[in-house]
């Protein structure tokens, strides 16, 4: 149902005369504007996420929240640092997001290949600086940078993406992060960038790229799972079946016809390239990990072990839960990077089936709720950067549970707010804070629309 | 506020929602629906140690105690739980090789019942030194466990036949057991630790404790609610004497053969001496497997137990039967006389007589041991005309030894209890046709000869009967459990088919053989002894040399049945050996020193160089021809 102008109009003016007296007030600090179901699920979720890593670290030695010897201590810390960044961003002027974009994404790709050169290996990557006690990984603050850069790339003044210099050059811009953090040897947070075709999708990529995706990864997977020859035979009787159908019953649909071959030459390609990646790009405990998922091989002590930990700490966990500080696969330490990658372990442990609905419902309300507050933006600036927080928020959800509950393979990024690390949710908290700031502007803009 | 691709966020809701929904049909599966979960993470977490009982000790009939146990330390591995360990290091404390590491793990994979979350044994004993090494380094190696359990220890090296043995128990025995034994456990595999093995062995008892991912123990399990202790197992008080056991034992040395004593009254053994025997502390510690390979192929079979278990020609001492079947029967009273000329010729046998004084009447014939009026006494009994045919008196014949427990299983509780052989009528109707036999066919049997076998154990029950003048106890070993004195069971008293007033003629001419018979050698200044030389004809070689007895011949304490194997007359070995055992159980000493001495420096070993094995072969070639000879 669409909207005759002057209704639009009315409804803007009740809006702004609703808001005025507060706008005119002239406070630096207004709360009007902020998203405060945002913020108090973003806050709900850190204190979820802190209770569930002094759950995974206990020891009676450092029972105190405030110990910042051990790691709930440190995320505690953390916490209020991130709380204290999100109230200077708060303060600050939103304009200067759109305006340092292209700088911050300068600065940071230029920290994330230095950090290839100088920093040490920590678990075969080379992504964390040591800055003394502290450690810290460019390649989280990458991520905001990317979508402010893209953001701002996308939003400028007659750009169109209709055009092929445009996305390539947005191509490009998701691509330097991802092909810097693959040097890092860090896969899994590579992969991350991924999720910006989804952003792409949203500003006017076409949807057949996403079912392209889709299906690429499920003939990825048959090509895993099926002998290349087999998987070609079959796929070219389906393509076949489909076109005659679509021919002769439904009386020549040839856009179908035309999308059905190329997406049997898409698999064709596909199945070849899949298997020679497999075979002679992949490293050897990256083939591991994923036969083991694809129940190809079982290795319960090596690449399996982790996940089957997980999936026995969060089985084991039932209905109700085994209680806070009761989980025994918690306690004892079972489940290795349960306080980082595998904290979810944790939430199904202790908490059981409600835990852990809570968080998977938690994290869909969030994306729900940010993908409305995108929608509702009037700049494109502030919609496409809004996209890219949820996307991101959207592949590391994604990918973390599927990969605790043994649906996916394991690739080790954390949970936004939940896993314990500094860069990761400082990382996460700026993404968020930033939008919250570019969306409270929204009211500011119609102030501009008045004056 | 409508852009172009606003719709675009439907696509959005959906995939939220797709992802969500299939998250947590995951999570219902994972957590409701699949409950092996929960198990898992228990056995994660659960460590199960299995907390021994001591075995219970045993003790002889003195209350001197014979059996006692030992710590072991045996390491534990739970395959599962291995993580990380240095495989190179542990190999070195453990003194194996590499392949050796990888070769036991093999063969546990092989092991029924095998999962790897079970626990197995991976080292049965650790010396002392290397259970220290370990105990130092365990938390490098997750996975395994020192499991502290009781091996046996023998204060004496005798009586091991008696005794038995503990060893591994077996996927048989562990089937069997319905689950109580698992793989590593020790039982009882032979002599009273077999017969006894549910009282001896006690209860075990299990604790359960948290371990986390190291393996380190974090505390007990819901504060000990499922946990119980170990109950160990009752002591055993055996009737064995082991002073009479340990005399008998020398005595026996280098000599092949048999000693059985019985306290008459009560059934309970006294000594029971296999030769040769082992040492029972043999069968403990890292070695038992290779000494028990050892023994096992001993051709001498030091693991056989004799008494028990060897049948042999009774010889002359089955005199003593017959001489109370006849009279039962109604075919000899104590003055019946039959002269002997040399021997008993019934046409188609001869069998061949001592010389000695003639006629004898039944007392005299006891004493004297005369072949010829056995050989009467057993065709009068044998064609007896109060039974219509032959094979009726015959039955009625192996009714009466029968009663005499020979030809059935003893009650006695050690395994392996041989019964004997003694001759069906179905046997010689085989060989000879119905009715085509009669009591000269069989005439060997009047003396001890032919298709008889009786073990030592038999032997010594027959003297007890004679000692008891009619009835014989079930001999047994146990004598009571515990501190309360518990007896086991009731062991049965069997009368036998001869009155009690035939046995007072027979005993005065057991009395007179020590007196001034066969067996004068076996007197005992002071108290008065009853026995029966034998010299027992066996095809494979020299004679056995059998003896038994009793003593005193009122209120007899002691009845006692020696068998020297290829030894000769019975008077040369087995009347002195059984004196001077009597002598040592009934006084507690020896008088007759310089006998001893005899005794023990006779070596009757057969002689397995070279020579001595050709000269074996030679003689049992010879016997062959003979018997083929007599076929025809």
């Amino acid at each position: 149902m669409k909207k005759t102008d002057a209704e639009t109009s009315l409804e803007r003016w009740n809006y702004t005369t609703k808001n005025y007296a507060a706008l005119t007030q002239n406070k630096d600090i207004s709360t009007e504007g902020y998203d405060w179901t945002i913020i108090i699920t973003y806050l709900l979720m850190v204190s979820a996420g802190l209770t569930c890593i002094y759950s995974a670290i206990y020891t009676p030695a450092h029972s105190n929240l405030f110990d910042f010897q051990v790691s709930h201590g440190k995320q505690f810390m953390y916490i209020c640092i991130a709380l204290g960044l999100g109230f200077i961003i708060m303060l600050s002027d939103y304009e200067i997001y759109p305006t340092f974009a292209y700088i911050l994404y300068a600065v940071v790709m230029l920290l994330c290949i230095a950090v290839i050169f100088v920093s040490a290996e920590v678990k075969g990557a080379h992504s964390w600086f040591q800055v003394g006690g502290f450690r810290f990984q460019p390649s989280e603050f990458g991520k905001f940078a990317t979508a402010l850069c893209l953001a701002k790339f996308l939003s400028g003044y007659d750009i169109k993406f209709k055009n092929i210099r445009t996305r390539l050059i947005a191509f490009g811009i998701i691509g330097l992060p991802m092909a810097v953090t693959l040097l890092q040897n860090d896969t899994g947070s590579a992969m991350v960038y991924l999720s910006f075709i989804l952003v792409l999708y949203r500003e006017g990529l076409p949807g057949w790229v996403l079912v392209l995706g889709v299906v690429a990864a499920v003939v990825a997977v048959l090509a895993l799972l099926i002998k290349p020859l087999y998987l070609l035979i079959t796929l070219s009787f389906l393509a076949t079946v489909i076109i005659i159908m679509f021919f002769f019953i439904f009386r020549r649909q040839l856009t179908i016809i035309y999308f059905t071959i190329g997406i049997w030459l898409v698999s064709i390609v596909m199945v070849y390239s899949v298997d020679f990646v497999f075979n002679h790009v992949m490293q050897e405990h990256q083939r591991t990990r994923i036969n083991v998922l694809l129940g190809k091989e079982i290795d319960l002590k090596g690449a399996g072990y982790n996940v089957h930990q997980s999936k026995i700490a969060i089985g084991s966990g039932g209905v109700l839960g085994k209680g806070w500080l009761q989980g025994t696969q918690t306690k004892f330490n079972f489940v290795p990077e349960q306080s980082t990658d595998f904290i979810f372990c944790t939430v199904g442990e202790e908490y059981g089936l409600w835990g852990t609905f809570l968080v998977v419902g938690g994290f869909v309300f969030l994306l729900w709720r940010l993908v409305v507050m995108a929608e509702r933006q009037r700049n494109k600036f502030n919609r496409i950067y809004a996209y890219s927080v949820v996307s991101i928020l959207f592949f590391h959800f994604f990918i973390n549970i599927g990969m605790t509950i043994g649906l996916l393979p394991v690739i080790g990024i954390p949970l936004p707010f939940f896993s314990y690390g500094g860069s990761s949710l400082l990382g996460f908290s700026i993404l968020l804070f930033i939008l919250i700031k570019l969306d409270s502007n929204r009211v500011h803009e119609l102030a501009g629309v008045m004056d | 506020m409508i852009t172009p691709g606003s719709n675009k966020r439907f696509t959005f809701f959906f995939i939220f929602l797709l992802v969500g929904l299939i998250f947590l049909a995951r999570l219902v599966y994972l957590q409701v629906i699949d409950d092996s979960y929960e198990a898992s993470a228990r056995d994660n977490v659960l460590h199960q140690v299995t907390l021994y009982p001591s075995r219970g000790l045993i003790r002889d009939r003195h209350g001197e105690l014979m059996v006692f146990n030992d710590a072991v330390y045996g390491l534990i591995v739970i395959p599962n739980k291995i993580a990380g360990m240095d495989t190179a290091e542990f190999c070195r404390l453990l003194g194996i090789t590499p392949k050796g590491f990888k070769d036991r793990f093999d063969k546990l994979k092989r092991m029924p019942g095998w999962a790897p979350y079970r626990s197995f044994v991976f080292e049965r004993e650790l010396s002392t030194r290397t259970y220290a090494a370990f105990q130092e380094k365990l938390f490098d190696f997750p996975g395994f466990y020192v499991e502290v359990r009781t091996d046996r220890n023998y204060k004496y090296n005798n009586a091991a036949h008696i005794l038995g043995y503990i060893g591994e128990v077996t996927d048989k025995d562990i089937e069997k057991s319905g689950g109580y034994y698992k793989q590593g456990d020790f039982f009882g595999i032979s002599g009273i630790e077999r017969a006894y093995e549910e009282r001896l062995r006690g209860r075990k008892g299990v604790r359960y404790v948290l371990v986390d991912v190291l393996n380190r123990e974090q505390g007990s399990y819901k504060e000990g609610k499922y946990d119980s202790l170990p109950i160990a197992g009752e002591d055993l008080t055996v009737t064995i004497d082991q002073r009479i056991q340990q005399l008998g034992e020398e005595l026996m040395v280098n000599k092949i053969g048999s000693i059985v004593a019985i306290e008459p009254q009560t059934g309970e053994l006294l000594c029971m001496v296999s030769s040769p025997g082992y040492d029972p502390n043999l069968f403990i510690g890292r070695e038992r497997g290779n000494n028990y390979i050892k023994l096992l192929q001993d051709p001498l079979k030091p693991l056989f137990n004799r008494p028990i278990a060897a049948p042999y020609p009774p010889g002359s001492i089955f005199k003593i039967v017959m001489a109370l079947i006849g009279q039962q029967e109604g075919v000899l009273t104590p003055s019946t006389t039959y002269s002997c000329g040399g021997g008993y010729n019934n046409g188609s046998n001869f069998v061949g007589c001592h010389p000695h004084g003639s006629p004898l009447d039944l007392r005299g014939a006891v004493q004297i041991s005369c072949n010829a009026y056995f050989c009467h006494v057993f065709k009068t009994v044998i064609d007896n005309k109060k039974y219509r045919y032959v094979d009726e008196a015959f039955n009625q014949w192996r009714r009466h030894a029968v009663s005499f427990g020979i030809g059935i299983k003893l009650g006695v509780e050690l395994p392996h209890v041989y019964q004997g052989q003694l001759p069906k009528q179905a046997l010689y109707d085989k060989v000879y046709g119905q009715h085509h036999w009669k009591a000269s066919t069989i005439i060997s049997l009047a003396i001890g000869q032919g298709e008889l076998g009786i073990t030592p154990l038999q032997m010594a029950n027959v003297v007890a009967i004679l000692a008891n003048r009619g009835y014989y106890i079930d001999p047994h070993v146990a004598k009571y459990f515990g501190r309360d004195k518990e007896r086991p069971n009731d062991f049965a008293k069997h009368n036998t088919t001869v009155a009690r007033e035939y046995f007072d003629v027979v005993v005065e001419g057991m009395h007179d053989v020590v007196k001034g018979g066969t067996g004068i050698i076996a007197a005992i200044p002071g108290i008065e002894v009853c026995g029966k030389t034998g010299t027992a004809q066996n095809p494979h070689g020299k004679d056995h040399s059998v003896f038994f007895a009793f003593a005193p011949k009122d209120n007899p304490k002691i009845a006692i049945a020696v068998v020297v194997e290829n030894a000769g007359y019975g008077a040369t070995w087995a009347a002195p050996i059984a004196s001077l055992l009597m002598e040592k159980y009934l006084t507690d000493t020896v008088k007759r020193q310089y006998l001893i001495e005899n005794m023990k420096k006779g070596n009757l070993m057969p002689d397995f160089s070279p020579a001595g094995l050709a000269r074996d072969s030679v003689m049992k070639a010879q016997a062959l021809l003979k018997k083929q000879k007599k076929k025809r």
